[in-house]
């Protein structure tokens, strides 16, 4: 394996060919030797501008000397510390916006693969006995609403600080997008199901099939059942549709949709799970973002004979992450960039059979701070298509907050709640995650939640 | 998990349970649905919710033996536990005090026209339920069903017990006086061409109608949109906006095109269901 100093150690993947024709994880994970090697390019910087990429603020380059110099059990305990989801973070985490980018090896070279050292460490943790212990102490309770990263984070923070916690979780499984939306091939069930081990191992209880609104109501909680506080973290799992004719047609999706047919209900083992999901030969799933990423290499693994990207920036306004296109590239998905979808075209008998759109070209920033795709007159054309799922975002659930008074949310349907201490406009009512923010990531939820958790520790002790 | 308390099978295709699960009977109103799931890998299905006592935590659902999951659910007994019971989910029906309130029910759909006759009986609504079915041994619910409403009509194709015919034929004759009379609120609840019938009939009449609409769904929070139906020309999620939404503004075409989405998988699993069993008894 002679890797030059000045490049990143690759992580070891799986043949492009054989992965998407299965569901099994691509990136196969640094070996001992690929760790030490790529611990070693670690600078160890005075001042080391990574930890300030890193939402949660992880001591980046203490866990890599910890990696460097052999002591695993210290790397995956200053790791834990910060960050209570390594081995998710490891894998999900936009690197290359967040720590790498700061990484001052960038300057003349690839930066430290901080990414692959975290999911090193938390990999290696996993084969360790479990971290934690039940050691309730407070007799304060407290609820958390929706077991995805931030309710998760923010459960086991409180139970380290001594809290006994409840997660009310809707669906039949804990984990939000991390079990219905990100698949297999990026982030293994078994890992997610670890974590949720160690939380119940820290004595965290967690309730499925409870929806917070209609089972029972916030106030229920704070009143009825006496939770000291509650802490939301119901994400934003409510699908955008682009409102083109032709989106009520049938095999038209949203990535939602398509993605817990398949990650959550196991529709990739119809019949034997009992959920379908139909897949054509020609799929075309619309935005440019992690999840259409993973909706159009779902397409392939469920034996699409082609499957695409219709975006209408180019390749730079992607919100990918960069591995997740390069592994996409690598398995044969194809790219329309500049292309935005018109209309849903459909057969006679009210299936998809084709995906009009237009050719655009990219003009000033707008709103967001992305060239706006202004259309190129005259550039209409269709490609034919089985299937169109639709990946364009999604916004927090309205369910809670319809069902809440006195809840404030903003224009957008997000949770109005302090920065710092996730405080909403309700008394002893802490938000976080993408409830509050809008669609992100999954490290920015979990910071919210930890922040959230000392925030209602300070509160219950004031 | 929540254990069943009681079946009774109501007719070959049809049974009835009644569950013990207090949560959703605490909160439960009419016209709200709850999730199912009654296997690991099986699939969520939507069951509108029949009845609920509150004082015994008791949740009453009726199901149709139709596809392979609602098979298996038929397939429980008393004393057996279902897996997954999540709700109660959806907006419940509200409808303005004081009028005439007339309940359509075809097929299993009468179910759910129990709490529904109930809650407006108790608040002092008249009430009124058609109930309808191809022939006698297809009816339920028709006794359980007076005792909380006040006029109750049969209908069957056949005529092999009350009106011969179909509900909407009956609807008319009250909307033009009838019997108990021209109702104020029709809520339709039962297969999708019956629904959209009842549509029809009441909407040249102009009585405010609503029906319940029962499409394809995953995970019954808002999360999926699988279960969009176009109502007044925009898209609407039936499981956080509806189940029930105004009769004359649904576009039923298009509801029952995308109900039909996964006919041959549903066909498959069903045979592959009878398959198992047939094995097993072998």
């Amino acid at each position: 394996m002679p890797v030059k100093r000045a490049e990143k150690t690759p992580m070891p993947v799986r043949d492009a060919h054989e992965r998407a024709q299965d569901f099994r994880e691509v990136n196969q994970g640094y070996t001992e030797v690929h760790a030490a090697f790529e611990a070693e390019r670690c600078l160890r910087c005075q001042e080391p501008i990574c930890v300030d990429g890193c939402p949660v603020q992880i001591p980046i380059p203490d866990f890599i000397h910890a990696v460097a110099i052999g002591d695993m059990a210290g790397a995956a305990k200053i790791l834990r510390t910060a960050n209570p989801l390594p081995a998710i973070c490891g894998r999900v985490c936009p690197q290359e916006s967040q720590c790498e980018a700061e990484c001052s090896m960038t300057q003349h070279f690839d930066p430290v693969a901080i990414g692959h050292l975290e999911r090193f460490v938390a990999d290696w943790e996993r084969t360790q006995p479990p971290p934690v212990e039940a050691k309730i102490t407070r007799k304060e309770e407290i609820a958390v609403i929706g077991a995805g990263p931030s309710g998760l984070v923010c459960a086991g923070e409180l139970a380290r600080l001594g809290y006994p916690v409840t997660i009310y979780e809707a669906l039949h499984a804990p984990g939000g997008v991390l079990r219905y939306g990100i698949p297999e091939f990026r982030l293994p069930k078994a890992i997610l199901d670890w974590e949720i081990g160690l939380l119940k191992a820290m004595g965290v209880k967690i309730v499925c099939n409870v929806i917070i609104g209609r089972t029972l109501t916030l106030d229920d909680l704070l009143e009825k059942h006496g939770y000291a506080a509650v802490f939301i973290g119901t994400g934003a799992g409510l699908p955008q549709f682009l409102g083109i004719p032709g989106e009520n047609l049938n095999g038209v999706m949203s990535a939602n949709e398509f993605l817990t047919r398949i990650n959550l209900m196991r529709a990739y083992e119809f019949p034997e799970a009992d959920t379908p999901v139909r897949v054509g030969k020609r799929v075309a799933v619309i935005g440019a973002g992690n999840t259409a990423m993973d909706a159009v290499r779902t397409s392939l693994r469920m034996q699409a004979d082609e499957a695409m990207i219709v975006y209408r920036r180019s390749e730079k306004e992607m919100g990918a992450r960069l591995e997740e296109y390069h592994h996409a590239i690598e398995e044969g998905v194809k790219f329309n960039w500049l292309t935005n979808p018109l209309e849903i075209l459909g057969n006679a008998d009210g299936w998809v059979g084709g995906l009009k759109c237009q050719k655009m070209t990219l003009g000033e920033r707008d709103a967001s701070g992305r060239a706006r795709p202004i259309p190129v007159p005259e550039s209409e054309f269709v490609i034919p298509v089985d299937n169109v799922i639709l990946a364009i975002g999604t916004t927090p659930n309205p369910l809670l907050t319809r069902t809440t008074a006195g809840l404030l949310t903003t224009k957008k349907g997000c949770l109005v709640a302090d920065e710092t201490t996730g405080l909403t406009s309700r008394a002893r009512v802490f938000a976080g995650g993408d409830a509050v923010t809008g669609a992100a990531t999954v490290i920015l939820a979990a910071g919210a939640g930890k922040r959230a958790a000392l925030a209602i520790k300070e509160a219950l002790l004031n | 998990m929540p254990r069943i308390l009681e079946t009774r099978r109501l007719t070959p295709v049809t049974k009835f349970f009644r569950i013990d699960a207090p949560l959703i009977a605490a909160s439960a109103k009419p016209g709200q649905f709850v999730m199912l799931r009654v296997r690991e890998g099986g699939e969520r299905i939507p069951i509108t919710i029949a009845d609920y006592d509150r004082a015994t935590g008791t949740l009453t659902i009726v199901v149709q033996a139709v596809g392979a999951t609602t098979q298996r659910v038929c397939a429980l007994e008393a004393g057996d536990e279902i897996l997954d019971v999540a709700g109660p989910l959806g907006v419940p029906i509200e409808i303005a005090p004081g009028g005439h309130v007339c309940g359509v029910g075809g097929g299993f759909g009468s179910a759910a026209l129990l709490c529904l006759m109930r809650e407006f009986s108790t608040r002092g609504d008249r009430t009124t339920a058609v109930l309808g079915a191809r022939s006698k041994e297809l009816l339920i619910l028709a006794d359980e069903l007076r005792a909380v409403c006040a006029n109750v009509e049969i209908c069957t194709d056949d005529g092999s017990a009350g009106f011969k015919g179909f509900v909407t034929q009956r609807l008319a004759q009250l909307i033009a006086g009838e019997g108990p009379g021209r109702p104020d609120c029709v809520v339709a609840i039962g297969p999708m061409a019956m629904m959209r019938a009842v549509a029809q009939t009441t909407h040249e009449v102009k009585v405010k109608t609503l029906v319940s609409m029962d499409p394809l769904m995953v995970d019954g929070t808002g999360m999926c949109g699988g279960c969009r139906v176009t109502v007044g020309g925009k898209a609407q999620f039936a499981c956080v906006d509806g189940p029930c939404f105004d009769a004359h503004e649904v576009d039923f075409q298009v509801a029952m095109r995308r109900n039909k989405q996964y006919v041959a998988e549903e066909k498959r699993a069903i045979e592959r269901l009878a398959c198992m069993a047939a094995r097993e008894t072998r």
